[in-house]
């Protein structure tokens, strides 16, 4: 697993530690990545910078997307369960 | 209670009002921690119809009661408020959050996956092909999870 945001490497160095996260961590900070994914969205981080719109993507060995979600309130993530439940498609 | 000279002190009306409050934040600094009270807010919905329960016997007690209970003026205030707060609280969560891209052009099911390279929090270049390749422990990955958030800048 690996989550990608604008926030720059030393703020993810500080909330891996704060809060224990294990995975990888990747700073996309000028949004490039964002934007080649379409997930930009624009001025809705505060003092009107840009972030990414929360998504997430499984992507198998090959390079193809397995699974995606796209969801429609930045408030509603999935669970835990949900994202175990879609890595059973690479059984 | 408070029968007859000074009215009492309507304490139902200003624990509705702290409770509105408190429903309204305990989302955003508490109940947003979790799946179970983040991906709908039934804990702050909750707590904001106790609050409204209080508001209501509260004002009822002090029109009924002349004499008795004080918030003629105060109760009817502190319910317009509570009110706004819950209809920000609604807007905020319900409204708002779901003005987003529609993304129509995000990768989909089937796709290959745009390739990059990103800077990982100990300033290492990592790059998808690494996140698909790299071995966990013994094992060759069975894939890898794209997980884009808003951050916490």
């Amino acid at each position: 697993m690996a989550a990608i945001s604008v926030d720059p490497p030393d703020a993810s160095r500080n909330l891996r530690a704060q809060r224990g996260y294990t995975y990888t961590f990747l700073s996309d900070q000028d949004a490039a990545v964002i934007k080649r994914y379409d997930l930009l969205h624009p001025k809705a981080g505060p003092d009107e910078h840009d972030v990414a719109r929360p998504a997430e993507f499984l992507i198998d060995p090959s390079g193809t997307v397995r699974w995606v979600n796209l969801t429609e309130s930045y408030w509603i993530r999935p669970t835990p369960e949900q994202l175990l439940q879609a890595t059973n498609a690479l059984r | 209670m408070a029968t007859g000279g000074k009215p009492g002190w309507n304490w139902l009306l200003w624990a509705g009002f702290a409770l509105s409050v408190i429903a309204f934040l305990s989302y955003f600094a508490f109940f947003v921690e979790f799946p179970s009270t983040r991906n709908f807010p039934w804990a702050n919905l909750l707590l904001f119809a106790i609050a409204a329960g209080l508001l209501s016997t509260g004002i009822r007690r002090a029109f009924q009661r002349r004499q008795g209970y004080r918030g003629k003026i105060f109760g009817p205030i502190l319910a317009g408020l509570s009110a706004l707060i819950f209809g920000f609280f609604v807007f905020a969560i319900f409204v708002a959050a779901r003005y987003m891209p529609a993304s129509a052009a995000a990768p989909r099911v089937g796709a290959t996956a745009p390739e990059f390279t990103l800077t990982d929090s100990d300033n290492k270049p990592v790059s998808l092909a690494n996140l698909l390749t790299q071995p966990i422990g013994e094992a060759a990955p069975k894939g890898v999870m794209l997980v884009f958030y808003r951050g916490y800048w």
